[in-house]
């Protein structure tokens, strides 16, 4: 049989077979027989020799031609299964994006927490360093250093639980702190305690937990957080009072925040004050959040009270201060409109899950 | 402290002010309104106003006053009566059943006819016959037979009092046909008084503010007195024992009142007031203590000068002998103390001082000649008596906060002024007055500059002294000083630099807090600390956080029984001193707590019904007393976990329960990201499961223990999965934080040789142990060590277990040769044997 002839029907026999291959197995199958060692095609090359002189450059150059396009379909049909392939397994691969996913287990701060940290950050980057002090105090550091003295009205303000310990003049002396402000005067005392004659002016934070003798009920605890702020300088005043704290809440609550000052009364302040700022559930158009007001109490302030200054080694001569207080927990309830204080230290995950 | 705006209205002009206006200038400057009551006045229109509102507006065309003219028996029913009424309109005839008209029946047309409040068909008015304030709108009806269309009302039905035995008979000049909302419509403000605002603790006193507030006269107070008969001086004396409880001591006499019921504009304002009218004795006294803010006490004068033997009348006031007992005149017999001071005469106690009145010499329906006492007491010894007593009163809260004795002889006059003009008694010439320690009023000097230190703002002195003078401060001027002297109205301005900073409050009031501008502070920084321990602290809540744990707080408040449960039942209660409370709210919070485990237990055990799988932290100080008067607080970490590794999910089955050694990664992660190396060693406490707890270890130091709950604990909590509990110290973690951070090697270049090694040991051999050793006997081209399998079988022998290891060898320089890698191996395993007796196992 004329080898042109041969090559022609190798050419048509492999094109033929080649388009019933439909998978990857039986593509291989074709290649070792279409293409392999011993394929047709090759034993043409392999009987070269034996063809006449004058044929072999056209036989040569015929079967190289039948080569290339055999390998060239070759080429063109595996790239067309693979892609068949991929198709049917992507096809198969299909997910239900709307299962729900492998969730690592998180971990959250406590509300409290989260809350104590953004006022401090905020309170940080306005150049408060936090100063933090004991829970237990003394009767002396929590009222009578504060200016309440003993059966001082402001006591009743205050219901203070007392500790076990020896009584002086049939009153006890250890207390749970009420607030932070002992804290002022033992931040006062370490800062003038540096240098008596020339005290060092102060800008500290002074958060932490307080106790309050109540029962507890949705709308009382008996334990409760508290940051305090206490500036004391050569030259501070009531507008630096004013601006420093509009400042704070601008950042805590947003910066169209409007604030309002009422005057109030605080035994260690005097002028005192309690801010409002502007209701931020309704903004101030009046809701149950802030009961019709349009105004919510956030902190309590004012001009630190000479008697405090002098019992904290500042002349009150030569100082001025500041001093404000506020609730953390509290601004959380506004601001989820929580109306039950107990989920704080209750604990339960249902409400800790949702911060 | 309840002020109805009308009585305000005696004292300054409110014209152009309206109710809210007035309460929310009232609150800006100090004195909080917390409520406004309406009665009568309408309401305001909207609801952006600030304040809580309640109350009853009166509508001008339907609620007039009235006056009946002859009440009629009815014809069906003996507990109704029919009056003939006129509104000023027309005569109608009305039905009531009001008790206090059956003395009019059927006598026939009334010499006086009787002023009433009438509501017209149609008005809003509360329902008399119900609980509470329930509204209701007048209809018309047919009640017996009889037409009613209309009503005569009761303070109930008016919202002025629950009052409803009767309808309200007015005073005779009440002009028949005015709207009733006209004649005495009302607002009642609800005023929040600071213990520095005790000077206002009357209606004079809010009506100074307002008239400071709003720059408009204060209309002062009538107190000519006529007098007639015997003066009083010589019948009556007093003598004061000890002038610090008793600075001073006032009295004069009234003859010949007769008793009987106040004005009812009187009774009306007392019960605004929430008072309860009397007569018109005792209202008189009521009426001017809260119009002037002395409380008063009226003695039968007859009783004293009978219990003196007819002759002259001496009071003394002294403290009370330990078990001496006084009858009050709520009728209860009290046993006193030294502490309490107290009115007497010659022959005994007449009554507790400042609190109250006792029941022999008070006033009663015999009584018709009057001495009337106004004193001045010790507010702190009030405030005592008060509290020991459980005796709280509208003149002990005005005692207790202090009351300037200046205003007994104000208030001793207005009283007599009333008492004469409402029981017509005849005023005794004279008042004895006993003034043994008057007070000293501060003056104040104040400069300009002082107030732009304190306030930041730059007024002129004279401007500051029309503020200071509108609150009945006398200034004088003194080149640039203001000498500031303080009226004696008030208790509560401070001398020098503390009376400076009280003047700074009252001129901040007036001046008006919103136009204190706002500025940043230009004051230099203080030096920067930092505060490294809360840093520390708030670093380990990060770390654990990042690990998957939830942050709990709990209550500082425990009871010993509550930690106990740390302990196996039955396990003797371990002799621990406790912070004690000597008030605490409950029995189970009567201590401070020493464990912080046992508070994250508890939280763990109510929240294990709802969770596959919990793993809980707590950061925050134990008590533990230290023999000084205050405990030491160390802060401690405590971690609890139970339940599942890992939550069950929609192509997964439960996972594993957790175990020591899910906690025992959670502390080693915790202290490698703190950088403190630490070692576990195992360790006995009676909380843990003796095979399952570990002690941790820098050093020598101890710093912690963990576990799983010994079975016997985990029996005391309702908890079904084993719990993994740790406490730690965190003070002396926090101690060991590296200063300026840790060591850090180099990343190498070069490939490191992995390699896989089996190593048998005795059971007892701890694994840490043979870590060691490979450590040791590997040397500075071991760079990494991996447990990847513990094995025990048969064919290693009893008592006997396999570790794997994945080692890493790398040197920082250079490739290491498959030599370099056998010779490190050998190290190890030569050091594997001669320690531990380790056999390779192939």
């Amino acid at each position: 049989m004329d080898e042109l002839q041969e090559l022609e029907k190798i050419r048509q026999d492999g094109l033929a077979a080649l388009s019933h291959v439909a998978d990857e197995a039986a593509l291989e199958a074709w290649r070792v027989a279409h293409l392999g060692r011993n394929a047709p095609v090759m034993q043409v090359f392999s009987r070269l020799g034996q063809a006449p002189k004058e044929l072999r450059p056209k036989i040569g150059q015929v079967a190289n031609q039948v080569k290339q396009e055999l390998e060239a379909a070759f080429q063109e049909r595996a790239t067309a299964l693979k892609q068949a392939a991929l198709q049917r397994a992507l096809t198969a691969e299909r997910l239900d994006v709307t299962l729900p996913g492998r969730r690592p287990a998180r971990g959250r701060l406590h509300p409290a927490t989260q809350n104590l940290r953004r006022i401090l950050s905020i309170l940080g980057e306005m150049g408060f360093q936090v100063y933090t002090s004991r829970e237990v105090e003394l009767d002396e550091y929590n009222f009578q250093l504060l200016n309440i003295p003993p059966h001082h009205p402001a006591r009743e303000m205050q219901d203070t639980f007392y500790v076990e310990s020896p009584q002086t003049d049939g009153s006890y002396s250890v207390v749970l702190r009420t607030h932070t402000s002992p804290g002022q005067i033992r931040a006062m005392r370490e800062f003038s305690a540096t240098n008596p004659d020339n005290p060092p002016p102060i800008r500290v934070a002074l958060p932490g937990m307080c106790f309050r003798y109540e029962q507890i009920t949705a709308r009382s605890e008996v334990q409760f957080n508290q940051v305090e702020g206490l500036v004391v300088g050569r030259h501070i005043t009531f507008s630096d009072l004013k601006g420093t704290l509009s400042d704070f809440v601008r950042r805590m609550f947003g910066q169209n925040t409007r604030t309002r000052f009422r005057s109030d009364y605080f035994p260690f302040t005097e002028p005192s004050a309690e801010m409002d700022v502007e209701c931020f559930v309704c903004g101030g158009k009046g809701c149950a959040v802030c009961k019709k007001s349009g105004w919510l109490e956030i902190l309590g302030c004012g001009m630190v009270h000479p008697t405090v200054l002098q019992n904290g080694g500042y002349d009150p001569r030569k100082y001025s201060g500041f001093a404000f207080g506020m609730g953390p927990e509290r601004q959380i309830m506004l601001r989820h409109k929580i109306n039950d204080i107990r989920y704080f230290w209750g604990n339960d995950l249902r409400f800790l899950e949702q911060f | 402290m309840k002020v109805p705006v009308s009585w305000l209205k005696d004292f300054v002009d409110l014209s152009g002010l309206s109710v809210v206006e007035l309460a929310h200038k009232l609150t800006m400057a100090g004195m909080e309104v917390e409520e406004i009551r309406f009665v009568g006045l309408p309401l305001p229109d909207s609801d952006d106003h600030g304040f809580k509102v309640s109350g009853l507006s009166w509508d001008a065309d339907k609620i007039v006053v009235a006056q009946i003219d002859e009440v009629f028996p009815h014809p069906n029913a003996d507990r109704l009566v029919l009056c003939r009424l006129n509104d000023g309109l027309q005569e109608h005839t009305v039905l009531t059943g009001a008790p206090n008209l059956f003395e009019y029946k059927g006598i026939g047309p009334l010499p006086r006819p009787l002023k009433v409040a009438y509501a017209r068909e149609g008005a809003r008015i509360y329902d008399g016959h119900q609980p509470g304030q329930v509204l209701t709108t007048l209809k018309r009806a047919k009640i017996r037979g009889v037409d009613s269309y209309s009503m005569v009302c009761s303070e109930k039905e008016l919202g002025i009092s629950d009052e409803h035995e009767g309808i309200i008979l007015l005073d005779e000049d009440a002009p028949t046909g005015m709207p009733l909302v006209e004649y005495m419509g009302d607002a009642v403000l609800e005023l929040k008084i600071n213990p520095n605002m005790a000077r206002n603790t009357s209606v004079l006193g809010v009506a100074r503010e307002v008239a400071a507030l709003t720059g408009r006269a204060l209309k002062k107070p009538e107190f000519t007195l006529e007098t007639t008969g015997e003066p009083i001086e010589g019948r009556v004396s007093i003598q004061i024992t000890n002038p610090e409880l008793n600075p001073r001591f006032t009295l004069a006499l009234i003859r010949e009142v007769r008793l009987g019921e106040s004005p009812y504009w009187v009774q009306r304002r007392l019960r605004l007031a929430g008072m309860r009218p009397i007569n018109n004795v005792v209202d008189a006294t009521n009426y001017t203590m809260l119009e002037i803010g002395e409380p008063l006490h009226a003695f039968d004068y007859d009783v004293l000068v009978n219990r003196a033997g007819g002759g002259e009348v001496v009071i003394l006031t002294r403290t009370a002998r330990p078990g001496e007992k006084l009858t009050t005149l709520d009728g209860v017999e009290r046993t006193l103390t030294e502490t309490n001071v107290l009115v007497c005469d010659a022959t005994g106690p007449l009554s507790l001082a400042g609190v109250m009145g006792g029941q022999e010499s008070e006033v009663s329906d015999h009584t018709v000649n009057v001495l009337l006492e106004a004193a001045t007491w010790n507010f702190i010894n009030i405030r005592r008596t008060v509290m020991q007593h459980g005796l709280p009163s509208e003149a002990s809260y005005r005692f207790s906060r202090g009351v300037h004795p200046a205003l007994a002889i104000d208030g001793l006059r207005r009283c007599l002024y009333w008492m004469a003009r409402w029981s017509g008694g005849k005023v005794a010439p004279g008042i004895v007055d006993a003034y043994p320690l008057p007070p000293v009023d501060p003056c104040v000097e104040i400069t300009a500059q002082d107030v732009e230190r304190s306030l930041g703002i730059s007024i002129s002195l004279e401007e500051i002294q029309q503020m200071l003078e509108r609150l009945e401060f006398r200034c004088e001027r003194r080149g640039e000083t203001l000498q500031v002297q303080t009226p004696p109205i008030r208790m509560d301005i401070g001398e020098g630099v503390v009376g400076v900073a009280d003047l700074m409050e009252e001129i901040a009031r007036l001046y008006g807090f919103e136009r204190i501008p706002e500025t940043r502070l230009a004051d230099s920084l203080p030096p920067q600390r930092g505060n490294p321990s809360l840093e520390g602290e708030e670093h380990v809540r990060d770390v654990l956080v990042s690990l998957g744990l939830q942050e709990v707080i709990t209550h500082r408040m425990t009871a010993p029984e509550i930690e106990a449960r740390l302990l196996p039942a039955g396990t003797p209660a371990p002799s621990v001193e406790y912070v004690r409370l000597v008030n605490p709210i409950s029995p189970e919070k009567r201590v401070l707590r020493r464990s912080l485990l046992a508070s994250v237990l508890n939280v763990l055990e109510r929240n294990a019904r709802m969770a596959e799988s919990l793993s809980l932290f707590e950061v925050g100080a134990v008590f533990e007393p230290s023999g000084e008067a205050l405990p030491r607080e160390p802060r401690r970490l405590a971690i609890a976990m139970t339940g599942r590794r890992e939550e069950s999910s929609w192509d997964a089955p439960e996972g594993r329960l957790m175990d020591f050694y899910d906690l025992k990664g959670v502390i080693e992660a915790l202290m490698e990201a703190l950088h403190i190396r630490v070692a576990f060693a195992p360790e006995e406490h009676p909380s843990f499961h003796p095979g399952k707890c570990a002690t941790v270890l820098c050093g020598e130091q101890k710093l912690g223990v963990f576990g799983e709950l010994h079975p016997l604990v985990r029996e005391n909590y309702e908890v079904d999965t084993p719990v993994l509990a740790a406490e730690i110290d965190l003070e002396a973690l926090l101690s060991l934080l590296p200063l300026l951070g840790h060591e850090v090697r180099p990343v190498s270049e070069f490939p490191p040789v992995l390699e896989d090694i089996a190593v048998v040991v005795d059971e007892a051999v701890p694994a840490a142990r043979v870590e060691e050793l490979i450590w040791q006997g590997g040397g500075k081209l071991l760079a990494g060590v991996r447990l990847f399998d513990v094995f025990r079988g048969e064919q290693l022998g009893a008592g006997k277990k396999s570790l794997a290891y994945s080692l890493t060898y790398q040197a920082p320089d250079r490739t290491l040769t498959d030599r370099d890698a056998a010779q490190i191996r050998t190290r190890i395993i030569r050091r594997l044997e001669q320690e531990l007796g380790a056999k390779l196992r192939s």
